[in-house]
């Protein structure tokens, strides 16, 4: 159990980071909380890439010179990819960042717009109030 | 409806638990994540494109297509905001009454040292998005800090400052324009007897030897890409913030 533990800790922390976005996008009753849940979620799956992309000992994935060498050509730099981490999970989670921001951007507007209908982040409040109005729930 | 969904979130939580066996260990250079193309990337990027960073060069090259609609998906969501929340000036009900007249906030320290502040920000930010090829950073990294320099204007002073520095007229046409210049690249390309995004197809415009050309036009189109996301997503973290502070209104922040 402990050598599993220490080979494999960083997929427990995803796990657990997941399900406490899963538990607050399906279980909270406030939008506010549920938008709050999926950002979790989101940094969760993003811990998740970049754990599968490191490598023990090897750095970021840029590439560094050759001892001695000053030049811009490609021979002096080193290409081993043994040294540097895996850069594509890294950029899938480049945009995956920037595009979280902007769903939760716009998660967060529609929220601010249902603030301004119903006078209400709750959401069975918010069914209430469809109800009294005469709204179907859909 | 709160035991539904601990119930539901535990079960989703075993049968993430029951695969872990067949993850692969933390660190391990050899798993499949790390073996195929990644290891070609990093073997052949410098070769390709002269871009020692491989990041920048899988994004903005080999990944491109990706990247363009990821710009895309954040101008989208510039356009999402604006139709949901923006209320226009002829749509004036009863604004008195709910948003009363701003106090200027009386905050002289914070306001000389944010304007000591943002120039600095924003060199850093275009430094950033200009080194991209050489040293952490890129478009997206770039666009953020620019667009958290004109944030901290606005949420300093107030956002009327911040908005007559950038209005909303120009970060409607920067987002797009980013965008555009992202696709422009693309479709310059194909105008030069290339695929769409294939960077190589500009070496004519570079001219001499056509081998370095066309690795030199790999280097330079991505700084013209990267630009293009600096643009939009500068843009959409501003309007983002101005819109939600503002309720819509445009006229007073946080």
């Amino acid at each position: 159990m402990m050598v599993w533990l220490e080979t494999n800790y960083n997929y427990l922390l995803v796990i657990i980071l997941l399900m406490t976005g899963l538990w607050a996008m399906i279980g909270k009753n406030n939008l506010i909380k549920k938008c709050i849940g999926m950002c979790i979620f989101q940094n969760a799956i993003i811990m998740f890439f970049i754990s599968m992309g490191a490598k023990g000992g090897s750095t970021i994935p840029i590439l560094k010179h050759v001892a001695g060498a000053h030049g811009h050509g490609p021979e002096s730099y080193i290409t081993d990819p043994a040294l540097y981490a895996n850069p594509l999970t890294q950029i899938l989670m480049l945009t995956a960042i920037v595009v979280g921001v902007a769903t939760l951007g716009m998660a967060l507007t529609l929220v601010q717009k249902i603030y301004q209908e119903y006078g209400t982040c709750e959401e069975d409040e918010i069914l209430d109030r469809m109800n009294e109005s005469g709204v179907s729930q859909g | 409806m709160k035991v539904l969904a601990f119930i539901l979130t535990v079960i989703a939580g075993i049968l993430l638990l029951s695969v872990l066996d067949d993850l692969p260990a933390w660190g391990d250079a050899q798993s499949p994540a790390n073996s195929y193309v990644a290891a070609y990337y990093l073997e052949n990027a410098m070769e390709q494109t002269h871009v020692p960073n491989v990041v920048t060069a899988v994004l903005a090259d080999y990944r491109s297509f990706d990247t363009m609609f990821e710009t895309g998906v954040v101008f989208v969501v510039v356009i999402g905001i604006m139709a949901i929340l923006r209320r226009g000036s002829d749509s004036t009900v009863d604004r008195k009454t709910k948003r009363p007249p701003h106090a200027p906030p009386d905050a002289f320290i914070l306001g000389v040292a944010t304007r000591f502040i943002v120039p600095f920000m924003q060199m850093f930010a275009l430094y950033v998005i200009a080194h991209g090829h050489h040293s952490p950073g890129g478009g997206f990294q770039g666009g953020v800090i620019l667009g958290a320099s004109v944030i901290l204007l606005a949420m300093t002073g107030e956002l009327k400052s911040a908005l007559g520095k950038m209005t909303e007229k120009w970060f409607i046409i920067l987002s797009a324009l980013g965008f555009l210049i992202f696709a422009g690249v693309g479709l310059v390309c194909m105008f030069y007897g290339g695929n769409f995004l294939d960077y190589s197809a500009l070496a004519p415009l570079l001219g001499g030897d056509p081998h370095t050309a066309a690795i030199m036009a790999r280097y330079h189109a991505m700084l013209w890409v990267e630009i293009g996301v600096a643009f939009t997503v500068m843009s959409a973290m501003f309007a983002i913030f101005a819109y939600l502070s503002s309720d819509g209104w445009m006229d007073r922040g946080l």
